[in-house]
């Protein structure tokens, strides 16, 4: 960091005190949050927390190059706010988010709608933007989807088989996970934790760990970061070789289909080595968890690894060998440099577009901090580029877990949470398979969590896929939103 | 070339499909623990450890009653097994957990220490459903871990087809529903509408806590408890995700193919 900001700077996994953090009325809170932005960082989570009868807003952002996080918040202020989203599109879910969660209204917000709210008869219906003329025609598809898949809702606008505009609404999953977090920690959360989104536990549960950890002002064992680390690369291979498996099915390329599939399911046994659940469950714990590796075991996951780390480098190159899956992957669901840096796209989405952007290379924390992984990246922005770069992150993330595989540290796994500091806010970013989670809390006078804050990658993302459809044949519509893989329920929460 | 390649991989792979049901069940990973055993007669008196550290209340023991679990509720993180200074609680190891009557997931009593395996369906819907059986999925609420091990079930080494067990993409080709989540209120209408639109008879199933309970999210006021509470349920699986072994033992227990399997292999 060479350059000065207003804001309070903050390394992800860290915490400070409430009264550290820069405060400004609203007014020049929002100018001081678009200045920032229009300099090209990163809005990580912008939220409210309620003061009184009142409203606070509070901003997280990431200056990437300068390797670290800033907050900053606005005074206490009732009724609305003027909207950032029509200058910064970072905003707009965020800004809708705050106007249904708190009641005050971005004045002038180009789209406000509810995120995931009821209305009653399900968060579908209400009014979706619609393009008017004789040759268009509309077409809804879900909430209830033809496969094993969450609910959402998308409604195309089209002109013949072209798609001109897609709204895409979800909160079919709502399960109230932020508001049950008031007064917490409970009994429940680690476990509400680990399936906020079930295909990310190792990315969400690790976020909530380390945001615990910061705000009792200790860290968890290095085995146990370096547990995380290596259940974090796992659930990314297992995840991204699913995607690539049903890319390839989409497109009607069996062999690397059928064969990702079962490698898919490989992985997941690797995780459940650890801790007998394929998902990672009961692995990550505030603290450090309960489950080490155990040498033998280890040795034994290290072996299974490389076969299956074998048999995916060969159903990959049967899918970039065939001539039918390049021409349906290339120039399909495009989106541009440009539209991602300015919606905030993140994860392999982003990286897809040419965007150099990876919390675990940008804001290391835990293992991470002793233990790089290269970025990913392919400057095209279609589907190829989104299956490219999970591909070159399967062979990464494998290269990782060889070498830390072999060089863990030694000790402990688990250490006991010491108490919260009261009136402290903490930040934790975690690079999970879809992209950048985002956990922040704040805790109360008493110690206990008054404002918890979760940012699922898929929510930066969802409007990206919108994007990536304009000008797409309907038809492709399966084969871009395989390409994204967003997740429901981590966005409804 | 992609072509000769995998045809030949093909060919020295051979069938990926495992012999389960015929063969033997493929082993649980080794940290699973299985199905639990609950022998309330064990307790000490006063003793309410398993109690107090559940984190979705699957265990109970109310004023002068012995211990009761859930095993609809549970999310099997062993903490209660850990916890009981007697070892009345146990991890059987056991995959099969699939139940056709709700109450027959309550563990505690003499008799009742572990739960009542689902018999096959009546055998009216036995004969209709026996080698052929269509069923849409809805998530409602659920986290993409049910889905997921459930999806898996279609892959080439579980080869779910091999049963003539299908997911279809529209109700109205369906037998049935199978359920996952705690039925977010915000699913209620979709899921409601979706079980209409399946022709009778008609099956339900709810894989996964949530769907059976609630799971982590028992008690929110955004989520119904389960799918029990808007819907008939035939089957219920526990689990959180369920183990896909233990999935499809569920599905193929209840048309009664386990036992025509076990009789091919004597």
């Amino acid at each position: 960091m060479n350059r000065t900001t207003p804001f309070a700077l903050l390394t992800n996994g860290t915490a400070l005190p409430w009264a550290d953090v820069p405060e400004w009325p609203l007014p020049e809170f929002l100018r001081h949050v678009g200045a920032e932005l229009d300099r090209g960082e990163r809005l990580n989570s912008l939220f409210g927390v309620p003061e009184g009868g009142a409203l606070r807003l509070v901003a997280v952002l990431a200056f990437d190059a300068g390797n670290t996080l800033v907050v900053g918040r606005s005074r206490p202020f009732s009724g609305s706010f003027p909207s950032l989203t029509a200058t910064h599109s970072q905003a707009h879910l965020f800004e809708r988010e705050i106007w249904e969660q708190h009641g005050a209204v971005p004045e002038n917000h180009p789209w406000l709608k509810a995120v995931r709210k009821d209305h009653g008869a399900g968060p579908a219906v209400g009014d979706f933007f619609r393009v008017d003329g004789r040759e268009i025609h509309e077409v809804a598809v879900g909430p209830v989807h033809a496969g094993i898949i969450e609910p959402g809702h998308f409604r195309f606008q089209c002109a013949g088989e072209e798609v001109l505009h897609l709204e895409i609404a979800l909160g079919f999953q709502h399960r109230g996970i932020e508001e049950a977090l008031a007064g917490g920690p409970h009994r429940a959360t680690i476990y509400q934790m680990e399936t906020v989104a079930g295909d990310t536990t190792i990315a969400h549960a690790t976020a909530y760990a380390s945001t615990l950890e910061a705000l009792a002002g200790t860290e968890a064992p290095l085995r146990a970061q370096w547990l995380r680390a290596i259940a974090l690369e796992l659930e990314r291979l297992a995840n991204h070789t699913g995607d690539l498996g049903a890319l390839a099915g989409d497109v009607a390329f069996l062999p690397t289909a059928s064969a990702c599939g079962k490698i898919r399911g490989d992985f997941l046994n690797l995780t459940a080595m650890l801790c007998g659940n394929r998902f990672g469950r009961g692995l990550v714990r505030p603290g450090g968890g309960p489950h080490d590796g155990g040498t033998e075991r280890l040795g034994k996951l290290r072996e299974r690894l490389e076969t299956s780390l074998a048999e995916v480098q060969q159903a990959a190159v049967w899918l970039w060998d065939a001539a039918s899956v390049r021409t349906r992957f290339e120039h399909t669901g495009h989106l541009h440099r440009k539209q991602a840096t300015e919606i905030g796209l993140v994860g392999p989405a982003a990286r897809a577009c040419g965007l150099v952007r990876d919390v675990r290379f940008d804001h290391p924390a835990g293992w991470f901090r002793f233990a790089q992984v290269p970025v990913s990246v392919w400057p095209d922005g279609d589907v190829f580029a989104r299956a490219r770069v999970r591909w070159l992150e399967i062979q990464r993330s494998g290269e990782f877990l060889r070498e830390q595989l072999d060089a863990a540290p030694d000790g402990e796994t688990r250490s006991p949470l010491p108490p919260l500091a009261p009136d402290t806010l903490a930040v934790a970013l975690v690079e999970g398979w879809r992209g950048e989670v985002c956990h922040a809390a704040l805790t109360g006078a008493d110690g206990r969590l008054r404002r918890y804050k979760i940012t699922d990658p898929s929510f930066h993302n969802w409007t990206g896929l919108a994007l990536a459809l304009r000008g797409q044949a309907i038809s492709d519509f399966p084969l871009c939103n395989k390409s994204f893989n967003l997740s429901y329920c981590g966005f409804d929460l | 070339m992609f072509v000769h390649d995998t045809l030949l991989n093909r060919l020295k792979r051979g069938c990926a499909t495992m012999a389960y049901p015929a063969g033997p069940a493929p082993a649980l990973p080794e940290r699973h623990g299985g199905a639990l055993r609950v022998e309330a007669a064990k307790c000490q008196a006063d003793c309410a450890a398993c109690v107090a550290v559940c984190p979705t209340e699957a265990v109970t023991r109310p004023p002068d009653r012995r211990v009761a679990l859930d095993l609809g509720r549970c999310l099997f993180c062993a903490e209660c097994v850990k916890a009981c200074p007697t070892g009345a609680i146990t991890q059987t190891g056991d995959h099969r957990l699939a139940v056709r009557r709700r109450e027959d997931l309550v563990l505690g009593e003499a008799g009742n220490e572990q739960l009542r395996l689902a018999g096959v369906l009546d055998e009216k819907l036995r004969r209709l459903f026996r080698r052929s059986l269509k069923l849409r999925q809805v998530s409602a609420g659920g986290c993409n871990a049910c889905e997921a091990d459930t999806n898996v079930l279609g892959t080439i080494g579980w080869d779910l087809g091999r049963f003539g067990i299908q997911f279809v993409a529209s109700p109205r080709h369906a037998d049935g529903l199978l359920i996952t989540g705690p039925v977010s209120k915000n699913m209620e209408l979709a899921l409601q509408k979706t079980y209409a639109a399946v022709p009778e008879p008609r099956i339900v199933i709810a894989v996964g806590a949530c769907a059976i309970a609630g799971g982590p999210f028992v008690g929110h006021p955004q989520v119904h408890n389960g799918a029990g509470v808007l819907l008939p349920v035939d089957l219920f699986i526990p689990g959180c995700p369920p183990h896909p072994l233990t999935i499809l033992d569920g599905l193929i227990r209840l048309l009664g193919r386990l036992e025509e399997s076990g009789r091919k292999t004597g």
